[in-house]
């Protein structure tokens, strides 16, 4: 019976652990397919993981999301990591007409900055443009410009030389983007105020005499087609960590177990005079695998993730919310999957 | 959509404009069910965006039934995980 137990653990840790060894990782794939392990129930239950599932939101600040999924697979936790960076559509500048560049800046460098400028537009209440449309409309295109002329500030001192008091207008800031409604656009739109995220992103630096006059036409994409489409700064998920010491550890070892780990993972306590280590919070850990460099601590200590707990943090760049972005990628994924069932019904297997 | 050989168990969908973001998390639902066989997918070429997507089933299952029911159960997956999300998001902010 005791062996019986003990290869149930056994398989458990295959199941649901991912082990860092010393030189590898084992246990990688997922395996909890039906007909795989006998005597467990792997087909898939709408209800059972339902009952398992669960969402906490750690932390939400300053546009950083911080929240985990527990009980979920990598395929799909992953597929939400690919929609929110690639799938998930924003409005950035496509097109820039130049009417006048006398800058340093190239045209299309200027024209490659612009573009990456986060624009903070809602891309929920535009629509794609059409392919091949050249003009672009009212509910596809959102239309800034850029004019600024930089001059020579007559009331500088003679011999100063910092081109703050020298000169007006040498540095060129997102702030100085303007929007110029299209058609109807101040009906559709009454209290919209489209500008890019930030105002002190620098462009582009002019010194008197040069003049940048640009139109821009912003449109809707996703990160697919061009990365300044992406939505998040970065979205990206890790397991959590899961720390077992096979034995006591105690004294001396248990201080060295201590500085192995991140600070604040192992705890030292004082139990009836002797210093003993234990693991207080496994979260914190970023595994840099410390402890396999030393040949007293490797073999007392089992480092493990739990495969099906994924710790995502999703940092937004301003355009929309990570909440939003969040639901979002997760609508986009039923959108896909409704795509193809219309197309099983729609259309004749043979 | 090819079919291999006579009966409709072996069949590889081909899925255009679509990558490992809806193959795997649907190779991974396909997979769980018991009446499949065999389950993969691959992209033919990364220069063209298209999946290969192939169900082999058990006994004399068709094999669009797995492949409807893999995605039925992915848009009950993806539900379920928004209305728990928004639920946290409720209760977190208020």
């Amino acid at each position: 019976a005791a062996a019986a137990m003990a290869a149930k653990g056994g398989t458990d840790e295959m199941r649901d652990r991912v082990v860092l060894g010393e030189f590898g990782v084992r246990n990688v794939h997922t395996t909890d397919f039906p007909g795989n392990y006998p005597g467990y129930e792997d087909a898939w239950d709408q209800r059972r993981f339902e009952e398992e599932f669960r969402v906490d939101i750690i932390r939400e600040e300053d546009g950083a999301l911080e929240f985990d999924m527990v009980g979920i697979d990598a395929a799909i936790a992953n597929a939400f990591r690919r929609i929110l960076l690639a799938e998930v559509p924003t409005m950035a500048v496509e097109k820039v007409f130049v009417y006048n560049n006398t800058s340093i800046v190239q045209d299309e460098i200027l024209a490659h900055r612009l573009g990456l400028i986060p624009i903070r537009a809602d891309p929920r209440l535009f629509e794609y443009r059409n392919q091949g449309d050249e003009e672009g409309t009212e509910i596809d295109t959102l239309q800034f410009q850029l004019k600024i002329k930089c001059s020579r500030n007559p009331q500088a001192a003679k011999e100063s030389s910092d081109p703050n008091e020298l000169y007006f207008n040498h540095k060129v800031y997102s702030k100085h983007m303007t929007w110029v409604p299209l058609g109807n656009q101040t009906d559709l739109f009454p209290d919209a105020d489209f500008r890019p995220v930030h105002d002190d992103i620098l462009i582009a630096l002019l010194r008197p005499g040069q003049e940048i006059d640009v139109l821009m036409h912003c449109v809707k994409g996703i990160g697919k087609d061009h990365a300044k489409f992406s939505p998040v700064a970065t979205a990206s998920y890790r397991l959590l960590p899961d720390i077992t010491l096979l034995q006591p550890i105690e004294d001396e070892a248990a201080e060295m177990l201590q500085k192995c780990f991140s600070p604040g993972v192992i705890e030292v306590q004082n139990i009836k005079g002797k210093k003993v280590a234990r693991v207080a919070n496994a979260r914190l850990d970023t595994f840099s695998r410390e402890v396999f460099r030393h040949d007293g601590l490797k073999n007392l200590v089992r480092l493990a993730r739990v495969r099906n707990h994924y710790i995502f943090s999703v940092e937004s760049t301003g355009i929309l919310p990570p909440d939003v972005l969040v639901s979002e990628a997760i609508k986009i994924l039923m959108g896909k999957c409704q795509r193809f069932l219309n197309e099983l019904d729609s259309v004749p297997m043979e | 959509v090819q079919a291999d050989g006579t009966d409709g168990n072996c069949v590889t969908f081909v899925l255009h404009d679509e990558d490992h973001t809806l193959g795997n998390s649907l190779r991974y639902m396909v997979m769980k069910n018991p009446d499949v066989e065999f389950c993969g997918y691959c992209i033919t070429h990364p220069s063209e965006s298209k999946i290969n997507f192939r169900i082999q089933t058990r006994g004399a299952l068709p094999a669009v039934e797995p492949f409807r029911k893999g995605l039925n159960d992915l848009m009950g997956v993806c539900q379920h995980v928004l209305n728990t999300f928004e639920v946290r998001l409720f209760l977190k902010s208020s």
